[in-house]
């Protein structure tokens, strides 16, 4: 199987959606001919044509509206919004309206399409180019919200998000686009081809929405992350030899709690970690949802390991995030409570 | 600042209540005066179209000039009974409200030429985005009574399961999407679904209607740019009640000299329209529909009406306009208008029109009593209460099945 990157494996997908389906089509700021910022669209606008994978305005609520009113009529969009941090203009037709259109028809219209933006830190990119805010997108019914890890399952997860017939709100940790990361500031970029999530078939498959994976089987304490912290967490535990049942989320709408309780009520300890700031974060959801559900089971305080409640700082970036050090810190502290 | 005065400017509305209003200062084309240029048109030739008011039934009710769609006395009178049924059933409804029978109410008196013309223009297939108050196109596309009362008292055969306020309709089968509550977010829908409708190779177009107020809303910008940008075969119709709740369209427009001369900087067609006129919307629409089917882009249609009552049942204009603006409106009302145009050509009466009205009175009296067999919001049978879990996704999660069990349905 050919070695790629998350941009590759989000790439392959769309070709692979674009190849099978005529009724798929993919658009965004610089998304067309160029390809997109990140690339993720590279080469489909030749391949598909102009009227498959297009440019459009720099209006986020157009973008949305328009593959609200695309799915009515039974096309499956690809909205790609440049940043996670720029969605917020199109707030309202995603959480009014394409949300919605399903429930508020009783079923007549639909729309699924997927919303895809990269999200998260860790690139230097200050507080326009790094949030993180899929808390304000759990918090609505009807949407689906997946954040991949890994080239495989960005692939996977990316066909089965348009395929669901839904809405999804799909972000990409950019962070990791070209390589897994540690977690320790300024490390030099690891390649994907090394790594065996790199490996990603060529045609369709599709990783299922709403199962995470026990990505490193431990005993010591359980950790909760997805997107680029699923990585940061394995370097803690391997750094500190603390052995920490990590687990990759991989959607957090619905998330999957069948998986993160078993291992919570074998382990009884556990961190939850987000990028986010804390308050009111994903991370919340999780924690309460843990104590529901595994309450006896708990040994210590749950530990929320997340962003800091200030605007994503450029700068002090590694004061914010939570690094491997960090993540360490953590996982002591609830191992010891 | 209690003296009236403003240190930047505020626009207010000509009238309050208590003012005697006069609307001469309006200075509006005369009918028939507008030239009809080829639907096919650059949107360079739409200008005076833009800030002039195209019309066909003049002062005598008689129909003038380039605009006139030459229609049959068969559709007229057609267009004349959805428009008096559409107003009987909104009298009606108001009333039921009034009695409790349901949650909320919204008419559309005085303007249902704009929904119940644009409506026969377009072909039945059509995609409409309608906002709250073009009921009329659903009484013109023939749906059942039965159906939309049943819905607006949120019963047991509510299609939307009890979901949506009342006239928030959605009819799929009559190409009638879901309307929302949140204001302009139709407009780059409809933009995207006409583009799909393109996509697709398909002859269809849509339609969408939004309120003078809502033009300020950014989803304007994002629709008529989304159009503009791909020429979208779509239509947007900008419905100038004059009153977006007791704000004047003065406080949307600014300085601007109509609403559709705003489509003009987007590079579109844009017309405005006597929206009291049957013949001038059906015309308009008619022009619209053509240029778009020809694959020449988006019309931004301005229909100038007036808002004959409140915009709610939980509103009450008393409190900022005058009672009698709507008998000083000069340009009239839509479904007298039509009617005195009828009987000039001899094709009605008012034997006949006295004799339409009792039957749709009778009709909506009947409608409701079978409506409210199935149930009514407060008295029930409404939807089953499990079904509020519905919908959400195609398939309820482990969420939505456990909370479901948690409130025990």
């Amino acid at each position: 199987m050919p070695a790629m990157n998350i941009i590759q494996a989000l790439n392959s997908a769309m070709d692979v959606l674009l190849e099978r389906d005529p009724d798929v089509v993919i658009f965004g700021e610089d998304a067309g001919y160029f390809g997109g910022v990140f690339k993720a669209t590279d080469k489909l606008q030749d391949k598909y044509g102009l009227d498959r994978v297009f440019d459009t305005p720099i209006n986020e609520a157009a973008i949305a509206g328009m593959a609200v009113g695309m799915a009515a009529k039974g096309l499956k969009p690809i909205a790609e919004i440049q940043f996670a941090d720029y969605i917020f203009p199109a707030i309202d037709q995603i959480v009014s309206e394409m949300s919605r259109i399903r429930y508020r028809s009783a079923g007549q219209f639909t729309a699924g399409c997927v919303v895809r933006a990269p999200w998260g830190g860790g690139i230097r990119g200050g507080q326009t180019h790094s949030m993180s805010p899929e808390a304000f997108f759990t918090h609505v019914p009807g949407l689906q919200v997946v954040v991949p890890s890994n080239p495989y399952d960005a692939k996977g997860l990316l066909i089965a998000a348009l395929e669901s017939g839904d809405p999804v709100i799909f972000f990409e940790p950019k962070r990791i686009y070209n390589g897994p990361f540690d977690g320790v500031p300024d490390t030099p970029l690891k390649s994907w081809a090394k790594h065996a999530k790199g490996e990603v078939p060529e045609g369709h498959y599709t990783v299922e929405l709403g199962k995470a994976e026990v990505v490193r089987e431990g005993e010591a304490c359980t950790v909760l992350a997805y997107g680029t912290l699923v990585h940061v967490a394995q370097a803690a535990a391997e750094a500190s030899g603390i052995d920490a049942e990590i687990i990759d989320l991989k959607t957090l709408a619905p998330y999957d709690i069948e998986t993160i309780a078993q291992s919570v009520n074998k382990t009884g300890r556990v961190v939850v970690a987000q990028e986010a700031p804390r308050t009111s974060g994903f991370a919340a959801e999780l924690a309460a949802q843990i104590q529901e559900e595994c309450f006896y089971a708990l040994e210590a305080p749950i530990f929320r390991l997340t962003g800091w409640d200030i605007p994503y700082p450029h700068a002090h970036e590694w004061a914010y995030f939570p690094t491997r050090d960090r993540f360490a810190r953590a996982m002591k502290t609830v191992t010891e409570a | 600042m209690s003296n009236g005065q403003s240190r930047f400017h505020v626009p207010t509305p000509p009238y309050r209540p208590g003012d005697e209003p006069d609307f001469t200062h309006l200075d509006l084309q005369k009918a028939g005066a507008a030239p009809r240029p080829d639907p096919a048109v650059g949107w360079e030739e739409t200008r005076d179209l833009a800030t002039g008011l195209v019309g066909v039934l003049d002062h005598n009710h008689q129909a003038v000039g380039a605009w006139n769609p030459e229609l049959s006395a068969e559709v007229l009178r057609e267009g004349l009974s959805h428009m008096v049924l559409t107003r009987i059933y909104d009298e009606r409804m108001l009333k039921l409200q009034r009695q409790g029978k349901m949650s909320f109410y919204m008419k559309s008196t005085g303007e249902e030429a704009v929904a119940v013309a644009a409506a026969m223009a377009l072909k039945p297939t059509d995609m409409v985005f309608p906002s709250y108050r073009q009921q009329g196109i659903l009484f013109a596309r023939g749906r059942n009574i039965v159906d939309m009362m049943c819905h607006c008292i949120s019963n047991s055969r509510d299609n939307l399961k009890g979901r949506q306020l009342p006239v928030h309709y959605t009819w799929a089968e009559g190409s009638f999407f879901t309307i929302s509550g949140n204001l302009g977010t139709q407009f780059p829908q409809a933009a995207g679904y006409a583009m799909a409708c393109a996509y697709k190779g398909e002859d269809q177009i849509a339609a969408s209607w939004i309120g003078d107020g809502t033009t300020a809303e950014g989803d304007f910008h994002a629709g008529l740019t989304l159009a503009s940008t791909y020429r979208a075969p779509v239509i947007f119709n900008v419905v100038n009640n004059q009153w977006a709740i007791s704000s004047n369209q003065n406080i949307a427009r600014g300085d601007a000299p109509t609403f559709a001369a705003k489509g003009l900087g987007y590079g579109l067609a844009s017309i405005r329209a006597d929206g009291n006129d049957f013949l001038a919307v059906y015309a308009a629409t008619q022009w619209a529909a053509e240029r778009a089917r020809q694959g020449k882009g988006a019309t931004l249609l301005e229909l100038f009406t007036y808002r004959g009552d409140a915009h709610s049942t939980s509103d009450d204009p008393t409190k900022y306009r005058p009672k009698t603006e709507f008998d000083r409106w000069p340009l009239g009302d839509p479904i007298e208008r039509l009617k005195q145009h009828l009987i000039g050509k001899d094709e009605w009466d008012e034997d006949r029109h006295a004799k339409l009205e009792e039957q749709m009175t009778a009709l909506v009296v009947k409608s409701y009593k079978e409506a409210e067999s199935h149930g009514t919001l407060h008295e029930g049978p409404l939807s089953p209460t499990e079904s509020i879990f519905e919908d959400v996704y195609a398939k309820p999660d482990w969420r939505l099945r456990r909370q479901r069990q948690d409130l025990g349905v």
